[in-house]
């Protein structure tokens, strides 16, 4: 049953992968990279129970902490085009 | 005392193979949809059935240790996370002025 979870999976990532090369506009492929980062993050935990060595669920943790910084940071590359940018105007003195 | 045994040992493959299948159908959807605002649903079919799902029968399999402990943080980031990676890509795309498709081209 894991044997087929995991097949599952990579059918998903194989899918997923499909729309990350075809992608029409860069939102496309962040939003593809974003699951792709889920699917592998699912998948380092099904292969942790398939080969009996949990510890591959403390590398899906710290996976899925990377894939939401990653997006984040490219999110706002292609918003302000500076990574330094504050982001919000500040509000008006009064 | 065995009967407990399988029944939880068949609640956790049945949620094992729902969850794949659910991670399937989100992957077709991401391919065959047409415009970026559809496919955050199919991508987060993914992210919040297929992944629960897995997730869920992982945690019967493992039964009561730091095991799922270690999955239920792993639940909870994806939950946490994986809606707000969403929401930002749909904000960014509106600000950067992608629009949605309104209209069906096939039809007109």
């Amino acid at each position: 049953m894991m044997l087929a979870a995991t097949l599952a999976l990579m059918v998903t990532l194989v899918l997923v992968m499909v729309r990350l090369v075809l992608g029409p506009t860069v939102f496309d492929r962040l939003q593809a990279g974003s699951t792709i980062g889920t699917v592998a993050m699912l998948l380092l935990a099904v292969l942790s129970f398939l080969n009996g060595r949990p510890e591959f669920l403390d590398l899906a943790i710290v996976y899925g902490l990377l894939n939401i910084i990653g997006t984040i940071a490219v999110l706002k590359f292609f918003k302000h085009g500076d990574l330094s940018d504050p982001g919000m105007p500040s509000p008006p003195e009064r | 005392m065995m009967m407990l045994d399988y029944l939880v040992q068949g609640l956790s493959w049945f949620c094992l193979i729902s969850g794949g299948l659910f991670c399937i159908v989100g992957g077709i959807g991401l391919l065959r949809m047409p415009d970026l605002y559809t496919r955050l649903h199919a991508s987060s079919v993914i992210e919040s059935l297929g992944a629960g799902l897995i997730l869920l029968g992982l945690m019967l399999q493992s039964g009561l240790s730091l095991i799922t402990l270690k999955l239920l943080v792993i639940v909870a980031l994806l939950f946490i996370a994986s809606p707000t990676a969403t929401h930002a890509i749909a904000r960014v795309a509106m600000l950067r002025g992608l629009k949605p498709v309104l209209h069906d081209k096939d039809a007109s």
